[in-house]
């Protein structure tokens, strides 16, 4: 049997459920006929074998697809009588109506003899796994797929896991404390003589997105950033992002600009930004959106930096596709991914189709522009896109990865998401809130910060050496975004977690991340510091489907795996030969002396 | 010599394959009997053989001089300027005469000269000894003997001299069979298994026509049967599709009757013909040449291409053949047409699947030498070799080259050699320095006097081994092991080592294949330097007197507490050299990135439109 997480396991133990939670039903004697048929996979697998077992199921309940997608009546289905076949893919499909978007394989497709009426339950998780539960007895069935829809589709944040969750770990470091706005702007302070930490939204008031310490220049005062609030989409005025140490150039993020209509400026806005320019320089503006986008933007009120009211700063707009656009791509690519029959015309079309990769190019490339400016135009940039809290972070966090050595690390990823992901106020409840599985249409949801964690997989694979962390890292970190028992994803910006006490009240994924124990399995051994700035290849050859993530419940990764272990065996290997050849020398080196003394005399 | 009018021209431009703004190199170019050669104002040499240019074509003057475009068989592709018309027209024409030779004694390996005696290159050539590989299967044995009826070529003149035919198939019931089968390609061994005593046979196709049938074919189709006495029947897999099979039939050709051939399972298992294939690889490269190519353009131009069907499809026919023998120990009787194309594909792969010696190095050359040169692939007309018919050029041997790759993918510990031994294959086949690829069959070579007149291929590569050898492998895990790829369409990828070889900027920048590589040279190394060390330290003890050091000390070094070897290690690394040289970060220094990939239009003076080389941005307001 495959090991549970440990706090899978210790979650078992706790599972009395919170008040208003409704009570699972669990007949007793169904619960060991209870199989779980494909996907049977690495250590995160669950086997449901028993009744005590079948609890283990709710601390992933989080991990669960909301309501009849997942495990509503279409996917309940009911087989009259026994059943005892090898099924081949064919008849797949008669078998199991509701069934028809699980790949198998075929030799695992073995149903033994159930007398009685069969139910079948598909999960769909949020890591895109499907589990299939065939349970004897159709009351037993139903029940149990009553209460695992009711465990995943509750209303109320506080009823979520992370509010029930009790560790087992000793907390060495209390996650919620290890990114401290003040800590990240002390590393910079050496450099910067021109910016300040602002409190100026303590109480959330001047942006409700925004932390309450942003970064400014120091030559603006508060009432001034109250201004520019107001002239900038969801009250985000121009913060900084990053600060290039080698020239001291920086990236600065923001909403967009409400002009509307009749060209509305705001003197405070434009002072702004201009105080990060050096004398005679000029900046760059990225506007994540495609022109004509930015101009439809000014019926709404919103829109674009006209350039007679900023002369110093040059507009370039990309097209880095948002919300239900990138929430589609990831529908197809994953039903795709799904589809174990299909002839390679059809994988290779259904690729395209999705235009997932075209996501990744276009984000991908958009980072090196900015980072490209930074670097090596010697300029300072404006970010931004509508709300500035989508594409804007994907570019802002990219170019770090790119220009930033310290950003490749674990440590300092953690500080990235932190910083600009969290705090800058990417909405993750409601970007993340099903994943590819919904069939409701979610307004909101969006795989945005899956996007970015693919374009920072591309760039891991392009410099394999560079990066502290491995690819499970990237994954752990996909899974958490989604459905976690750490509170640090809850919420959609500072001012939510605030309200929701999630320091008090729940754990931190930094604190279990950053344990010894935990770290040397997203520890990259190939690592080893790169101080230069990796421009990756945006080249449609050199971009990949992410395989860990989207195949990863689809086929065996055994020989890969292995694989892996006797690359970190050689690697291990090599230490300790290293360690054995330095401590001979040195005996022998000592050896020689004691001669040396002994034969002087 | 004659061919060359120019031998040098000065101040040419390399430009930047895929670079939309014409990014370059100046250098000067030379033309020398056997190479192209480029060398940059950095003193970079890019040296092109005559026999590795496909095609050279001299694109429309443009202000900068006259472009020529040069592509290479090995996928390379380069984009010269000549300043001068003129010297682009002499280069051009001798490129045309040099990389098309009329005559075999023109190729290179005609005058390759390693420096070695006759001695050692005969020796080179028996390196690889196919009588050996037969015995190291099995036969001759109770049920399959050496037949001398072809020691003439007198039966089939492109097949080798030795062949391996069942023990009850006369004389005769062979002359019989090979007057009906396409140029007398009659069936014979090319692998057989000898724990489950069932084999590989192949053939060409049955002059069968509409109703045709040769009783001795039969028999010999019955003997293959019966020296397999694991199973009663066989499988006859006929690797063409369906409809081709079927039209062969109008020209008196065609397939197996099962009513006719007792015990026998027909199959068609759907590989393209070698035209098909040639035109497939042709828009494969027309698609991933295009600069500044979309995502969504390179996806539909591969699965428009075929390539990755093709080669799917020739993975799942090598596979079928593999599961016949592994899981039901029956023989099979593989052909296409004549035979020498698909049949060689799906012959190798099979037993490469099959019998894990076939991963090794020396094996992979075995298995190259029998089913691909002595069974007689076309190699000099499949890859161009001569001024010849353009139609009979095809990638055949490419597509194997890569259904490999993809294996070695899926089984990363499966084989000894690494993807750098088939790329260095695939040059070779081309290159023509080494007499193994020359000819289309063992007749001709022979006629031609390869074995005296040029080296092999081989000798070299083994001499090599180091840069070929996988540091994963390992040969007692799958050591037994039939290796059961999957074929979903999703395990199938653009091999851009291969068909991107030499454009760089499109691979990874740090390479963990080579670290690893390096690291387990490193190892070796580390492993003879401490049992010099100890041998040393022993030396010493044995002299002194007063052993000092603790016993414990000497032996304490394997098991030694984390926290001791860590400090060791990170005190002491200064001590070897080595370390350092190990772990230079490939393509992280600044010269070697692509900052220019992304915008080049920087550089220009504020123009009013800003054009990113990768983006759609444009600054029109």
């Amino acid at each position: 049997m495959p090991s549970l997480l440990p706090h899978d396991l210790c979650h078992e133990r706790n599972a009395s459920p919170a008040p208003g939670n409704p009570v699972p039903v669990i007949p007793n004697n169904v619960s060991d006929k209870i199989l779980l048929l494909p996907h049977t996979h690495t250590h995160k697998s669950l086997i449901v074998s028993s009744s005590k077992q079948l609890l283990a199921v709710y601390p992933e309940n989080s991990l669960l697809c909301r309501s009849s997608c997942l495990v509503g009546s279409a996917s309940c289905v009911f087989s009259p009588g026994p059943i005892w076949e090898e099924l081949r893919a064919t008849d797949k499909q008669q078998f199991r109506p509701g069934a028809g978007r699980i790949g198998q394989r075929e030799d695992e497709l073995k149903v033994p003899r159930f007398v009685g009426p069969l139910g079948t339950i598909i999960i769909k998780c949020k890591d895109f796994r499907i589990i299939q539960l065939d349970i004897p007895g159709m009351e037993e069935c139903l029940n149990i797929a009553s209460s695992i829809e009711a465990l995943s589709t509750l209303d109320s944040i506080t009823l979520m896991y992370p509010f029930f969750y009790r560790p087992m770990f000793e907390v060495i470091e209390d996650g919620w404390h290890s990114f401290l706005p003040e800590q990240e702007f002390e590393l910079y302070s050496s450099a910067i003589s021109e910016w300040r930490l602002s409190y100026v939204n303590k109480e959330f008031s001047v942006c409700p997105s925004y932390p309450p310490a942003v970064i400014v220049p120091k030559a603006i005062d508060d009432d001034a950033l109250r201004k520019v609030a107001t002239f900038r989409h969801g009250g985000r005025f121009p913060v900084l992002s990053y600060y290039h140490k080698k020239n001291g150039m920086v990236i600065m993020r923001s909403g967009q600009p409400l002009t509307g209509t009749n060209g509305r400026r705001c003197k405070e806005d434009e002072k702004l930004i201009n105080a990060t320019l050096r004398a005679g320089k000029r900046g760059y503006i990225i506007d994540t959106r495609p022109l004509n986008i930015a101009q439809q933007a000014r019926a709404k009120g919103g829109g674009f930096e006209q350039e007679a009211h900023y002369p110093q700063w040059r507009r370039i707009h990309k097209s880095i596709d948002r919300y239900h656009i990138l929430q589609e791509s990831l529908i197809k690519l994953v039903e795709s991914c799904n589809d174990q029959t299909q002839n390679m015309d059809r994988w290779l079309s259904k690729l395209e189709a999705s235009n997932w990769l075209t996501h990744i190019k276009e984000i991908l490339t958009t980072a090196c522009l900015a980072a490209q400016c930074l670097d090596r135009e010697g300029a300072s940039i404006l970010i931004h896109g509508t709300e500035g809290t989508d594409s804007t972070l994907q570019v802002t966090s990219l170019a770090q990865i790119i220009l930033e050595p310290r950003s490749r690390t674990i440590r300092g990823f953690e500080a990235l998401i932190e910083r600009e992901w969290l705090q800058a106020g990417h909405p993750f409840q409601q970007r993340c809130a099903q994943s590819a599985y919904c069939n409701s249409k979610q307004k909101w949801e969006s795989p945005v910060f899956l996007l970015f964690l693919d374009c920072v997989w591309q760039i891991l694979r392009q410099f394999p050496c560079s990066f502290e962390f491995n690819e499970n890292f990237l994954i752990m970190l996909f899974e958490h975004a989604y459905a976690s028992q750490f509170g640090t994803f809850l919420g959609n910006n500072e001012s939510e977690r605030c309200k929701l006490k999630l320091q008090q009240k729940t754990m931190s994924l930094w604190s279990w991340v950053n344990r010894p124990s935990e770290l040397s399995k997203f520890t990259n051994p190939l690592f080893e510091a790169n101080n230069l700035v990796i421009w990756p290849s945006v080249a449609p050859q050199s971009l990949q489907l992410w395989e860990g993530i989207f195949l990863r419940w689809n086929r065996s990764s055994k020989y890969l795996d292995e694989a892996y272990e006797e690359m970190v065996n050689i690697i291990e290997y090599n230490k300790e030969l290293q360690a054995k050849v330095n401590l001979l020398r040195r005996q022998l080196a000592e050896l020689e002396t004691e001669d040396g003394v002994q034969e002087s005399p | 010599m004659e061919h060359i009018r120019t031998t040098k021209v000065e101040q040419v431009k390399l430009l930047d394959r895929f670079s939309t703004s014409n990014k370059s190199l100046t250098g000067t170019l030379y033309l020398t009997a056997t190479h192209l050669l480029f060398i940059d104002a950095h003193q970079k040499e890019t040296w092109i053989l005559h026999h590795h240019i496909a095609s050279v074509e001299k694109l429309a003057l443009t202000t900068s001089g006259c472009p020529l475009v040069i592509q290479c068989k090995n996928f390379r592709t380069v984009h010269f300027i000549v300043p001068r018309e003129r010297d682009c027209h002499d280069i051009y024409n001798s490129l045309l005469q040099l990389s098309k030779q009329a005559k075999y004694e023109d190729l290179y390996a005609f005058s390759y000269n390693p420096k070695q005696n006759d001695a050692e290159r005969l020796r080179g050539w028996e390196l690889i000894d196919l009588a050996e590989e037969y015995k190291r299967m099995g036969v001759p044995n109770s049920n399959w003997q050496l037949s001398d009826a072809n020691r003439e070529y007198k039966i089939c003149e492109t097949y080798p001299r030795e062949l391996y035919v069942p023990r009850i198939a006369s004389k005769p019931i062979i002359v019989g069979s090979s007057k009906f089968r396409s140029k007398g390609r009659f069936p014979v061994l090319s692998y057989y298994h000898q724990s489950k005593e069932a084999a590989i046979c192949r053939c060409s196709q049955p002059l069968s026509g509409f109703s045709a049938r040769c009783l001795e074919d039969e028999h010999l189709l019955q003997a293959i049967s019966k020296a397999n006495p694991a199973n009663r029947y066989m499988y006859v897999m006929d690797t063409r599709p369906r409809l081709n099979a079927m039209a062969n039939r109008a020209a008196g050709k065609g397939y197996e009757n099962e009513d006719n051939y007792s015990n026998i399972r027909f199959q068609f298992v759907g590989i393209e013909n070698i035209h098909v294939m040639r035109s497939s690889l042709q828009k494969l490269l027309e698609v991933n040449g295009t600069k500044g190519l979309s995502v969504n353009d390179f996806y539909s131009g591969l699965e428009s291409s075929g390539w990755l069907r093709h080669i799917k499809a020739v993975m799942d026919a090598a596979i079928f053949l593999a599961k016949a023998i592994a899981a039901e120990s029956a023989s099979v009787l593989v052909h296409c047409s004549d035979g020498w194309d698909r049949t060689s594909q799906v012959c190798s792969l099979g037993s490469l699947l099959l019998d894990p010696y076939y991963r090794t190095i020396r094996g992979f050359m075995v298995l190259i030498e029998k089913d691909w040169i002595s069974f007689g692939h076309k190699f000099s007309e499949r890859c161009g070799h001569l001024d010849g018919d353009p139609k009979e050029v095809s990638p055949v041997f490419t597509q194997f080259l890569e259904c490999v790759w993809h294996l070695t993918e899926q089984f990363p510990q499966a084989f000894e050699f690494n993807e750098a031994f088939l790329l260095q294959i695939h040059e070779h086949i081309h290159s023509c320095q080494f007499g193994n690829f020359i000819g289309n069959c063992q007749k001709e070579r022979e006629e031609l006097k390869l074995k005296e007149k040029t080296y092999s291929l081989w000798p070299f590569l083994l001499d090599d081994q180091k840069k070929y050898l996988n540091p994963l492998y390992s040969s007692q895990s799958q050591k037994s092991a039939v290796l059961e790829p999957n074929t979903v369409s999703f395990n199938f990828k653009f091999w851009r080592n291969m068909y991107h070889q030499f454009d760089r900027t499109l691979h990874p920048r740090q390479s963990v294949f080579n670290i690893i590589m390096n690291m387990n040279e490193q190892n070796k190394q580390l492993e003879k330097d401490i049992k010099d060390l100890e041998s040393q330290i022993k030396q010493r003890k044995t002299k002194q007197t007063d052993g000092i050091l603790s016993k414990e000390l000497l032996n304490s070094v394997r098991p030694e507490s984390p926290a001791l070897k860590a400090t060791l290690s990170l005190k002491e690394q200064a001590l070897l050299p080595v370390n350092n040289v190990l772990r230079t970060i490939e393509g992280s220094s600044p010269a070697a990135n692509r900052y220019s990939e992304y915008a080049d239009e920087f550089s220009k003076a504020e123009p009013a439109v800003v054009s990113l080389e990768y983006g759609v941005a444009r600054m029109t307001c």
